[in-house]
């Protein structure tokens, strides 16, 4: 007995990063916008009132909306952009991991709480 | 026994949604590295690799839940804001745990982060699926995207672990509780 569809070597038509590329950095921005808007809510009081979405949750409706339109938007357009090439992925990459830690470090209060 | 509508989404939310996320974090994370950080040359076959592109978008699929009930059912039961004059606040979590020094962390510290910092599991994995999709076994010739895609998902899993904690914590402290009465089963009286 063979499994069928298990290759013993690695295929040899590569597909270009570029796709791949984008949902990642696309990604970064997205986790990066939710702790800014958080924080732009919190120190303004017109944005804070703005980004009331759906009263009872008050917001964090926007805040969160407007992250995820953001990082849906980035992504479509780093997507249009980028889907049939190869790009230098390290530095996506290194892009991407800085905007995501940093992202979740200013959505701890007491670091959000110093701007 | 019995239980409160409030109490069962916040299990719904919780243990359905969140700590299934959590588990699955961590088999998503031994097998992307079974799979293909060990030095094992051949390609996985193309029903392990749906299976693993079917189990991402499950996760993806929990994750959203988990942050879209805890938004939009659960978090408007914690925040409401109790008549002038209430006395007991036990329907009012937020102000319960700000009317104390010993428990208003657990507000400002702790939902503070968990309403924001949960949003990056989602976020995260949905990419980690999306890469699944669109490569499927010729991730295995892009070790840069599968790093990414690694530290996408080990990041999703300390974000989901951080709202985890304090959800847990914070609903230990000033549960959400009220709404309709669900009884499970009669007990036995003595």
């Amino acid at each position: 007995m063979s499994a069928p569809n298990a290759s013993t070597s690695v295929s040899s038509a590569v597909r270009p990063n570029g796709a791949g590329a984008a949902a990642i950095l696309a990604a970064g921005i997205g986790a990066f916008f939710v702790a800014i808007f958080a924080i732009l809510a919190d120190q303004s009081a017109a944005i804070k009132s703005a980004m009331i979405f759906f009263k009872p949750t008050g917001p964090l409706s926007g805040v969160t909306t407007c992250a995820i339109v953001l990082w849906l938007a980035a992504w479509a357009i780093l997507h249009a952009r980028w889907r049939n090439r190869s790009v230098a992925l390290a530095r996506v990459n290194a892009v991407a991991f800085v905007l995501l830690i940093v992202g979740l470090l200013l959505t701890f209060p007491p670091i959000a709480d110093l701007f | 026994m019995e239980i409160t509508s409030r109490s069962l989404w916040t299990l719904i939310h919780g243990m359905g949604f969140g700590a299934l996320y959590l588990l699955a974090c961590s088999g998503a994370l031994v097998e992307l590295y079974r799979r293909y950080c060990t030095h094992n040359p051949a390609l996985p076959s193309e029903r392990d690799e749906r299976f693993l592109r079917v189990y991402l978008v499950c996760m993806a699929a929990l994750a959203w839940l988990a942050v879209l009930t805890g938004a939009y059912i659960i978090y408007p039961w914690y925040r409401a804001v109790p008549p002038p004059g209430t006395a007991i606040l036990a329907a009012f979590p937020q102000r319960l745990l700000m009317v104390s020094p010993t428990t208003s962390g657990w507000h400002s510290i702790g939902m503070e982060w968990k309403e924001h910092v949960a949003w990056i599991a989602p976020i995260s994995i949905t990419m980690a699926a999306a890469v699944a999709l669109q490569y499927g076994r010729d991730l295995k010739n892009h070790p840069q995207l599968r790093a990414a895609v690694l530290a996408f998902v080990w990041t999703s899993l300390l974000a989901a672990g951080v709202a985890g904690f304090f959800g847990a914590m914070i609903n230990k402290n000033a549960p959400v509780e009220g709404g309709p009465v669900i009884h499970i089963v009669q007990g036995e009286s003595k």
